[in-house]
């Protein structure tokens, strides 16, 4: 029971990994830029939801659209302001001005909303729900996340399947040049891009909080990295790369926590991040493309 | 139909189009000839919007399109295909030639791909194949078919031969022709000057970033300079 247990919590805590990879791994598919401002984006969403329901006494499903809102409406400026001049600079000035953006979002949190640790309330409550005579307890928030994630994920191997806006950005990540060509406007296709991101984020940030409910400027941070993690270890640029590489992230923090040592668990995912890299430097699902020249 | 006026085009520091004018009236298939670096593929980007000329201007259809961006380039009616093709080596068949209609509205897309598959009945036989599997002739295919899918009224052309066998370069040439019938008009940038000039109207030869020499094709594949410089003799 204690594995399954685990499973569940593993499946859950990756799936909120997943859905913040998913952010990483689009934006860097079409912009070859890695965003380190994603995570914050999260702490703003989960910022927004809580002065919705606490403070606003909003119901949950409202402050869950508004922190969507909100964050697409934040990633996009960022991207607008910040990422678009450097179009055409090195990749190393966008990483640095990367940095220099999620700096800004948790010192400009610290300034708004103090650095004093909020409580988040659950969006759906504490309710749990008890099996196998009590000796299985699943939290409801936890079948949410994976609900959400499975969904989310669905819903952009469609997007990008099959609608026209989800091809022009296939196209733009393979070629913008040729895109252009095609009557593609790269500008806004990168626009949608970090507006779908940055809204996934805000998803992820209401769902992590619900779990973990300690609110801090720098809540974002952690989860950012690991979710950057995630999204090299199932192969950047890839969609289901980074579905794979969040779930089993998840799966290894929760079992290294579970069955060898809380302290080790951090040390333990880059350990496995690392060993995947040595075997498969693509990641997991990265493309090894076979291209006729 | 397109009027291109002293463009001036830098790379950087390096003044790579120097002054160039040329123009293509409608229904002609002109061709822009001239050896390797001499700046061919570097017109045809800057008519399409991808690089920026910093004197002059260029027209098309009688408005000055010197400053759009290339998306509104291509919504007006000026379909290029790149140098090497650069068709999406990812995307399947099909998926290639839906991006080549992205400006249509979408009601009229099938209509289009079954002209194009009618025409190229091989892209028809391998639309749902990932277009990197593709060999070089169909993979050329593909790119032409998909600039043919938004109906340009001039489709400008970068060395469609390149890196095909003999046979296939004909057959590419002949198409260009049947497309020319159909009522499109061609601007062809080509380093095989022997085949080019053999179905142009009119040819202009850049050298170095200018241009030398003009006139119709059949002028320019009988001047001794050109078979001494182009033609091998």
């Amino acid at each position: 029971m204690t594995f399954l247990s685990f499973l569940i919590s593993g499946l859950s805590l990756g799936s909120v990994y997943a859905i913040i990879a998913l952010g990483y791994t689009m934006v860097y598919g079409i912009a070859k830029m890695l965003n380190f401002a994603h995570g914050d984006v999260i702490m703003v969403g989960a910022y927004v939801c809580f002065f919705a329901t606490t403070r606003w006494d909003l119901p949950p499903t409202v402050g869950v659209l508004l922190a969507m809102v909100v964050c697409t409406v934040l990633g996009v400026l960022i991207e607008r302001l910040a990422y678009k001049p450097l179009r055409s600079a090195s990749s190393l000035a966008v990483i640095i001005t990367a940095i220099g953006v999620s700096y800004f979002l948790q010192n400009a949190a610290q300034l708004l909303w103090t650095s004093n640790p909020k409580v988040f309330t659950s969006v759906v409550g504490n309710s749990l729900i008890k099996l196998f005579d009590g000796r299985l307890t699943i939290s409801v928030i936890a079948i949410i996340t994976i609900t959400a994630c499975i969904v989310i994920m669905a819903a952009l191997t469609w997007f990008t399947g099959k609608t026209k806006m989800g091809k022009a950005m296939r196209a733009c990540s393979e070629d913008k040049g040729a895109a252009q060509l095609m009557g593609i406007d790269v500008n806004f296709t990168i626009s949608v891009t970090f507006a779908i991101g940055s809204a996934l984020a805000a998803i992820a940030g209401v769902l992590l909080c619900s779990a973990y409910p300690t609110l801090m400027p720098t809540t974002g941070a952690m989860p950012g990295i690991k979710a950057f993690t995630a999204a090299v270890f199932g192969g950047i640029g890839s969609i289901p790369g980074a579905m794979i590489g969040g779930l089993l992230l998840g799966i290894i923090e929760i079992f290294g926590k579970g069955y060898i040592s809380t302290q080790l668990s951090d040390a333990i995912v880059f350990a496995v991040l690392i060993i995947t890299l040595l075997v498969k430097p693509a990641g997991l699902l990265g493309k090894q493309t076979t291209e006729k020249v | 139909m397109l009027k291109v006026n002293d463009i001036n085009v830098f790379y950087g520091a390096i003044h790579a189009i120097k002054g160039v004018s040329f123009q293509v009236n409608k229904g002609e298939i002109v061709t822009l000839i001239g050896a390797n670096g001499a700046g061919k593929s570097t017109v045809l980007k800057t008519i399409s919007g991808l690089l920026r000329t910093k004197t002059g201007g260029i027209n098309f259809l009688e408005e000055n399109i010197t400053s759009t961006a290339p998306h509104k380039i291509v919504e007006r009616g000026l379909a290029h295909v790149p140098e090497g093709r650069r068709i999406f080596l990812q995307m399947t068949v099909q998926e290639n030639l839906e991006m080549g209609a992205y400006t249509c509205p979408s009601g009229g897309v099938e209509a289009e791909l079954e002209k194009v598959y009618a025409q190229f009945p091989r892209l028809m036989e391998r639309r749902r194949q990932v277009a990197g599997t593709l060999s070089g002739g169909e993979q050329q295919m593909l790119a032409i078919g998909r600039s043919l899918m938004s109906h340009p009224k001039l489709l400008m052309l970068d060395e469609p031969s390149m890196g095909l066998a003999p046979i296939l370069v004909e057959q590419i040439f002949s198409i260009i022709q049947e497309m020319n019938k159909a009522g499109t008009t061609i601007l062809l940038v080509e380093q095989n000057a022997q085949m080019a000039l053999s179905i142009a109207d009119r040819a202009y030869v850049l050298e170095t970033g200018a241009i030398s020499i003009s006139g119709t094709g059949k002028e320019l594949s009988e001047s001794d300079e050109i078979r001494k410089a182009y033609l091998g003799g």
